[in-house]
């Protein structure tokens, strides 16, 4: 994991200072709203509905135990003792007070954090795949390529008041499992017919409003470039993207109106310019690789019989192995999710004790780190088999064994309008009525692979149009309905996701799901997922079942 | 109005002459279709010249003109638009411009030490009071990334 050297660190103590100052500023009425809004939001902070909510940023989703502790203790002093994990991969506290957050920015900067650009109009904290270094399927580790990112876009002049956000995205593996073709940039990590690995560039993808598969703009970068490549795009974006309507700002809007041709070529006139001078040297390169080097995995893990045994002998444990673990390309390892999505609590969120007791289990079973997921997951990523049954019953101690990952219960979810002062409709409840009405295991098993997302309004937090099912909560005449979609997906046959009709009411939500799936189950031709069902029936016997018992 | 350039607070001697306003001696700043339009006449006029630019503006159009005007303007009609940042940077990085870039209009001071790594070297601050916050402000970070 990258640790901060005395320039990462001085960064952002620096920036703390920096804050607290715009604080003491804004709170004396030397800031305007206005500007202070800029400010605070650049250091991940929102006005919500009931108090501010500040965000944290988790480069790439990687966590150390320690982090986690100071999580933890953030949360119990500051806030109501819980955080929410987010689907970008980063944590956020909903109540904390405005005038006490440059000392929660001083702790997080403690421990080698901070909420920096995970708002406003800038360069966003980078994501990526959350089996990174670990999966079966990898050509190469993506998180020194994000680790380069993190630190080029953060406090970089030029680019922090763009015409809207800006997400960037690297994926290292076959498998997409970072929705790159949904961000503003998404990288992918590729070998050349010469054998050369480099990047595959994506541009112009998003959700939000207007849903767009971003289009290859640059079909093998060389690594060396991938800096001055980014700046390229973002110099062409800051100048040429549009400000004059905010729903038309993001990237995706500039290429789909200019076209990608004429787009690519002004970044291509750009790049050509200042590629020699940002380049990237091979020992630039390897001195961050070398942060990210495998641990002292037990090359003998695999020797270890009790797993099988276990999984035997014990099928609650066999089938949380199914389902809430994954294959890891050490043999006789895993990466065991924690699931956040218990029946009963919103999903993603985490209490101060489960905070503290994951980062006991990381440091136990898990070399220490943690990662959270798109899916608002943890991942224990480095696990021994022999040591899975034990951990097991400690997370299930700890209600995060809920064995659903992937399933119709592991539910991505907005906070909506509980929190959100954006949000047309709420989205924890009609989660926690759905998670109610799928209450058995079998029965959720027996669908499988099943995504459903649901925001609560167009700004789309929780990626309902890439959803297999995708809820949005609009606002009519005052009242919340939502419009469900179907067959949308984020992973490498990318799909936004198909209207079923008219939005329903929200006492209708559940039962819309529920027959939903009643004719999934009937569609289906033996081990076929819901998506591909979707894909081969269309959405027609769906919309018939679901308006005809309505 | 205050002047901070190169750190330091100094008097401002540039008169902001408008459109449709008579030429006149001294140190003046025009609009960057006035210098297009009257670039001959400017030329000859007793005194130094400043072109203000706005977001809108083409670096492309005055590139070749640079050798002749003394300072640049950067007028920010609202803080939030980014685009004076990479102007900024286009003029001192990639056309090597020496002369005076100067922010002015509705910029801020939480904004100053970004527009000083792009080649911004002076500010006019509005109001006398906020020229302490400005000055920290242009300290505001000793490292960068990029």
């Amino acid at each position: 994991m990258y640790q901060y050297n005395d320039i990462d660190q001085t960064l952002v103590n620096e920036r703390v200072d920096q804050f607290r100052r715009q604080t003491e500023q804004f709170l004396k009425g030397e800031l305007s709203e206005d500007q202070f809004r800029a400010l605070r939001l650049r250091n991940g902070l929102y006005i919500q509905i009931h108090a501010p909510m500040l965000r944290i940023a988790v480069p790439y989703g990687l966590l150390s135990s320690n982090q986690l502790r100071k999580l933890a203790h953030i949360s119990r002093t500051y806030d109501k003792s819980y955080c929410h994990v987010t689907t970008r991969q980063n944590i956020q506290f909903n109540w904390p007070k405005l005038e006490e957050v440059p000392d929660i920015l001083a702790e997080l900067a403690e421990v080698q954090m901070h909420a920096i650009q995970t708002s406003g109009n800038c360069m966003r904290n980078t994501t990526s795949d959350h089996l990174a270094g670990v999966c079966v399927d990898e050509i190469e580790d993506p998180r020194p390529y994000c680790e380069l990112i993190r630190q080029w876009t953060t406090l970089h002049p030029e680019f922090d008041y763009l015409p809207r956000k800006f997400k960037i995205a690297v994926s290292g593996a076959l498998h997409d499992r970072a929705a790159t073709q949904f961000h503003d940039i998404g990288l992918h990590l590729v070998k050349n017919d010469a054998g050369e690995i480099g990047f595959r560039v994506l541009v112009g993808g998003g959700l939000g409003r207007t849903p767009i598969i971003g289009q290859v703009i640059k079909p093998f970068l060389e690594k060396k470039h991938l800096l001055s490549y980014l700046e390229a795009i973002l110099r062409i974006y800051n100048l040429f993207g549009r400000r004059d309507n905010k729903y038309k700002a993001r990237i995706k809007i500039l290429v789909k109106e200019s076209g990608l041709n004429k787009f690519s070529q002004l970044v291509e006139q750009e790049w050509l310019i200042i590629r020699e001078n940002l380049a990237l040297s091979d020992q630039r390169i390897e001195q961050i690789k070398a942060h990210f080097t495998s641990p002292a995995y037990d090359l003998k893990a695999d020797k270890d019989s009790t797993f099988d045994l276990n999984k035997q002998q014990n099928l609650v444990f066999a089938t949380w192995i199914k389902h809430n673990t994954t294959d890891h390309k050490i043999p006789g390892y895993r990466a065991a999710f924690v699931s956040l999505k218990a029946p009963a609590s919103p999903p993603g969120d985490m209490s101060d004790a489960q905070l503290d007791a994951v980062a006991d289990l990381a440091d136990r079973y898990s070399f220490g780190e943690i990662r959270s997921t798109h899916r608002q997951n943890l991942i224990l990523a480095d696990v021994k088999q022999a040591d899975l049954f034990e951990l097991w019953q400690k997370l299930d101690a700890l209600q995060l064994a809920t064995p659903n990952i992937g399933t119709v219960t592991d539910m991505i979810c907005c906070p909506g309008l509980d929190f959100c002062s954006l949000a047309n409709a709420g989205s924890i409840g009609v989660a926690k009525e759905i998670n109610e009405a799928l209450d058995d295991i079998d029965y959720i098993h027996d669908i499988g692979d099943l995504k459903i997302n649901m925001s609560g309004c167009m700004n789309g937090c929780a990626h309902q149009s890439v959803g297999h099912i995708g809820i949005l909560g609009v606002d009519k005449k005052g009242t919340e309905w939502y419009q469900i979609t179907l067959g949308g997906s984020s992973e490498n046959q990318a799909a936004i996701g198909e209207r079923l009709g008219p939005a329903v009411a929200k006492n209708e939500v559940t039962k819309a799901i529920t027959t939903i799936l009643d004719v999934y189950i009937k569609q289906r031709r033996e081990e076929e997922s819901f998506l591909d069902t979707v894909k081969r029936v269309g959405i027609s016997p769906f919309k018939e079942q679901v308006y005809a018992t309505n | 109005m205050q002047l901070i350039k190169d750190k330091q607070v100094i008097d401002n001697t540039w008169t902001y002459l408008s459109n449709d306003a008579e030429l006149k001696d001294g140190d003046i700043t025009v609009s960057t279709s006035r210098w297009l339009q009257d670039k001959a006449e400017l030329l000859n006029h007793k005194g130094k010249v400043g072109v203000r630019i706005t977001p809108e503006s083409s670096i492309d159009e005055i590139v070749n003109d640079l050798p002749h005007i003394e300072l640049i303007e950067l007028d920010f009609p609202d803080f939030a638009d980014g685009r004076l940042f990479s102007h900024a940077w286009l003029l001192r990085n990639r056309y090597q411009y020496q002369g005076e870039i100067r922010a002015t209009g509705n910029y801020m001071s939480g904004q100053v030490f970004y527009l000083s790594r792009v080649g911004v070297n002076a500010f006019s601050v509005e109001k006398n009071e906020d020229v302490p916050a400005a000055l920290t402000a242009l300290n505001d970070f000793t490292v960068k990334y990029q």
